[in-house]
């Protein structure tokens, strides 16, 4: 970072919140993904697109790379910022602009935090359904930059299926406006599906406009208890294979379960191999009949307890402890490494089979936890940073892993993103052709490679 | 952990097991007002990390960070991970005074006398509270205040002076024999902490918990004119002087012949508590200070742990709303939150109201509304408004620290709140059943 570029900075925006001392940008330097870190050269606040166009094009000019972020929960190292670099921090720009409730659509800033649009929503009695496990903290921008899943993917879907319009900055310093308020609308190409999903290396979007549907009349949890994995495993694929999609079918195996519960304290059985948390959700009678039908399934395929919550406290709780998995997990060692590998539902019991002798071939302790319903795992190498050797053991386990999922023609992330740490697994995913037309892709939007450079690929 | 512990020598294990994922965001006090990382958890944790590594030195500005944080530990209990931030908070605390980049001449000074000097002698502590008592008995404070001679004070200290509590005509001796039994069969055998803060303006609070003892079955030995507990010293980088505060409780009490040993005060709690962790590396005293920490209780915890007895009248005259501040230090710190509702639920003619945010530091945290008064008065701001949208006339709270906080709030609100321990509540209540009453 150049003085030339700090001192136009300072003069061209004066009122802009700017931090540049090392302890200021120390905790800047990561975000929810273990091992990687960078110091930024500097970050700012902005609080307006028009602020933001004006650093790109002054960032453009200088060549200083620019890093946008939110609230730091990613786990793909996609806002790590780049070696003098300027990251745009934009949890300033938090507030909920517009509950449409004729047109069932919500507008906000990208920095609000997904907790705040999914209560927005149900103030007006709708529903966000997109649910990543740090929605507490997570901005609604970073969702829609990492196209984030959560726990109700099986059913809702992810980010992208609830993404109406976009505006973004683009790196020229224009700003774009792209999709809206139409549920069909196919003038031209859907430039808002690109920016989804594109980690930072495309524009930076400010404003989203959100879909919502709405709220589910009834909900029902149940918690299955199984003595070995891949019974777990098979009564996913029953209760897909009998065309139930209930809204939430989450698994936890022994080591997760007992983080989970010295954190959470919700009663889960710590003698279990495996529990699933199933939820159904919709007209209080279909809830009643698919619930009826996964606790048979469930119990016919080995599971020894079919718990019903009491409650929608209960419920709430059980739901809340799942998504303190990834974190709870960390009380086992000291540094957590989460992976994202997923597969068609088919293929599950396979692949977590897969896991388990991985670890073992490699004295590997891992833990895994997922979304089951949409083939989406997560297992966690609990490693030490520090012990070089292990971790060179992960890296090959990890690559075991990843190679096997793609193999069942799944993928490297289901619901992460490739940032920096799986863009080394990307090629092999998916192949030179795909990626050579990403290049274009990203040449095409930030010619002069400004925008999150050397991430993803 | 011992005394000497430095963040670059510590368990480098413990600043692993945070895995920043932000989990503590939403409930730190400090990033909630800044939204800067480097007032979160997470970022503090990070710059603690960063001189374990050795990529950043304890600068002036770390030392500042960590005399930011309040010390609430609301991120503990949000942390998935388990990280124990109270222990890192103190290692780090010490090694920005180890430092001395906050070295200034008062500060140093300021520093010597409160920690070294006056909170280390209790005699001395006590007569600065004679002195405190003459001062508003005699009718100095008012002819000071009268005059407008606050004005005269520096900013900080002329906030300081219009909170400064009204000190008790007795101390905890004068009301406390040093082994009072129950009337009944003894049950238990419990040693009682009598505070510093505490001794000198809430005494009452004291006798109050010794009669709630004794209407349990509990034979109560409080040892008379005891030091402070140390907690001070830890939360504020003086490890060396709370080791050896922990040592001189050590030897004033047997925890060998005591079932429990009991504060009232939450602050102080949480750091008893830990007594075991400060002198593990100790050749004498480890064993003892085990035993202490395995028998080291709240009062609330205690009582309810022992089924303590439902009071068969009210004690007041009226029924009244009631709302409870949850301290820091017993909420966060020693995951106690059940317990003092469960009593309060239980006395006659008090109706529990629930306050929004009833888990949300107040600003007291220690000495923070003295060093750090902008961002204290925030919080008792917020507090007061939570406190006061319930109705309640009384807020029942189980920490010296936010007892006064509370009351202040209160006072600078100009509005009547009655603030009171739930052990005082509960006592009263004993107090007022029929065949009571022999003790007043």
């Amino acid at each position: 970072m150049t003085p030339d570029f700090l001192a136009s900075l300072a003069t061209q925006f004066p009122s802009l919140a700017c931090l540049r001392e090392p302890e200021d940008l120390i905790p800047y330097s990561f975000d929810g993904t273990a091992t990687l870190q960078q110091l930024p050269g500097a970050v700012v606040f902005p609080t307006a697109a028009a602020e933001i166009a004006g650093l790109l094009k002054l960032a453009g000019r200088s060549k200083i790379p620019v890093v946008t972020r939110g609230a730091g929960t990613g786990l793909s190292g996609g806002s790590v910022p780049l070696p003098g670099c300027l990251v745009l921090c934009l949890t300033k720009m938090n507030r909920i602009l517009e509950v449409d409730e004729r047109n069932l659509a919500l507008a906000a800033e990208s920095g609000a935090s997904t907790a705040d649009v999914a209560l927005a929503a149900e103030r007006a009695h709708l529903f966000y359904p997109p649910d990543p496990g740090s929605m507490k903290i997570s901005t609604i921008g970073g969702n829609v930059a990492e196209n984030s899943g959560g726990l109700r993917g099986l059913k809702y879907g992810v980010t992208r299926d609830y993404v109406m319009g976009l505006e973004v900055v683009l790196a020229s310093g224009e700003i774009l406006w792209t999709g809206g308020k139409c549920v069909k609308d196919v003038a031209g190409y859907s430039l808002r599906d690109l920016f989804i999903g594109s980690e930072g290396t495309l524009g930076i979007i400010t404003k989203v406009l959100l879909k919502l549907i709405p709220k589910p009349a009834a909900r029902r949890t149940l918690l299955a208890t199984f003595d070995r994995m891949e019974d777990a495993a098979e009564a996913v694929s029953a209760i897909i294979a009998a065309k139930i999609i209930p809204c939430t079918l989450e698994f936890l195996d022994n080591v997760t379960i007992h983080c989970v519960e010295d954190y959470a304290h919700v009663g889960l059985p710590r003698d279990a191999a495996a529990v699933l948390l199933m939820e159904t959700d919709g007209h209080p009678a279909a809830v009643a009949d698919e619930a009826a039908a996964m606790a048979d399934l469930a119990r016919h395929h080995g599971a020894r307890e079919v718990q019903t919550a009491a409650s929608d406290e209960d419920a709430a709780r059980l739901a809340s402890a799942r998504r303190t998995a990834f974190a709870a997990l960390a009380r086992v060692a000291p540094t957590t490494i989460l992976e994202d590998a997923t597969v068609p539902r088919s293929e599950l019991a396979k692949m977590i089979g897969f896991i388990q002798q991985t670890g073992a071939r490699h004295r590997l302790k891992i833990g895994t936890f997922g979304h089951m319903g949409d083939g989406n795992l997560h297992p966690t190498f609990l490693t030490n940073e520090r012990n070089h050797e292990e971790m060179h053991r992960v890296e090959t386990a990890m690559k075991e892993i990843f190679d096997f999922a793609v193999g069942l023609g799944g993928t490297i992330t289901g619901e992460h993103g490739v940032g920096l740490a799986k863009k080394d697994f990307l090629r092999a995913a998916l192949g030179e052709l795909n990626l050579g037309v990403m290049r274009q892709v990203k040449a095409a939007f930030d010619p002069g490679n400004v925008l999150n450079p050397g991430k993803i690929f | 952990m011992s005394a000497h512990d430095t963040l670059r020598t510590m368990d480098y294990a413990v600043l692993q097991q945070c895995m920043h994922c932000g989990m503590c965001l939403p409930t730190c006090p400090t990033y909630d007002a800044t939204r800067q990382e480097r007032n979160s958890p997470r970022g503090r944790i990070s710059l603690m990390r960063a001189i374990a590594d050795g990529r950043l030195d304890a600068t002036k500005a770390f030392a500042q960070e960590m005399y930011f944080c309040l010390g609430c530990l609301a991120c503990e209990t949000a942390c998935p991970a388990g990280v124990d931030y109270a222990h890192l908070f103190e290692v780090a605390r010490a090694e920005s005074e180890r430092s001395g980049v906050l070295a200034g001449p008062r500060r140093s000074l300021l520093r010597r006398v409160l920690l070294r000097g006056l909170f280390t002698r209790p005699r001395l502590l006590r007569a600065v509270g004679r002195l405190l008592r003459f001062y508003q008995a005699s009718g100095l404070q008012s002819l000071f205040r009268g005059l407008r001679l606050n004005a005269l004070l520096p900013a900080r200290f002329r906030w300081l002076e219009g909170q400064t509590p009204t000190a008790r005509r007795e101390f905890s001796d004068d009301l406390i024999q040093p082994r009072e039994a129950p009337a009944g069969g003894i049950k238990y055998r419990v040693g009682l902490l009598t505070g510093c803060v505490q001794d000198i303006v809430l005494s009452d609070v004291n006798r109050d918990t010794v009669d709630a003892l004794l209407a349990n079955g509990c034979e109560v030995v409080t040892p008379p004119v005891q030091s402070c507990c140390g907690s001070l010293h830890a939360h504020n980088g003086d490890l060396d002087t709370a080791a050896a505060l922990a040592r001189r409780q050590l030897d004033a009490f047997d925890p060998f012949a005591l079932d429990a040993i009991i504060t009232n005060a939450a602050g102080c709690g949480s750091h008893l508590k830990t007594y075991d962790r400060l002198l593990a590396n100790d050749p004498v005293y480890a064993p003892r200070a085990a035993e202490w920490t395995r028998k080291l209780r709240d009062i609330n915890e205690w009582l309810v742990e022992i089924g303590w007895r439902r009071p068969l009248a009210t004690g007041r005259e009226t029924p009244v709303k009631a709302t409870y501040h949850e301290a820091c230090h017993l909420c966060h710190g020693q995951k106690i939150s059940r317990q003092p509702r469960e009593i309060l639920r239980g006395i006659p003619g008090l109706e529990l109201v629930e306050m929004a945010e009833a888990t949300w530091c107040c600003g007291s945290a220690g000495v923070y509304n003295i060093t750090q008064p902008e961002m204290a008065s925030r919080l008792q701001q917020r507090k007061m408004g939570h406190v006061f949208a319930t109705g309640a006339a009384l807020a029942v709270t189980a920490n010296p620290g936010c007892h006064l906080q509370l009351a202040h709030g209160a006072k600078l609100a100009g509005r009547p709140l009655e603030v009171a321990h739930p052990v005082s509540l509960l006592a009263r209540a004993y107090r007022a059943e029929p065949g009571a009453g022999q003790r007043q």
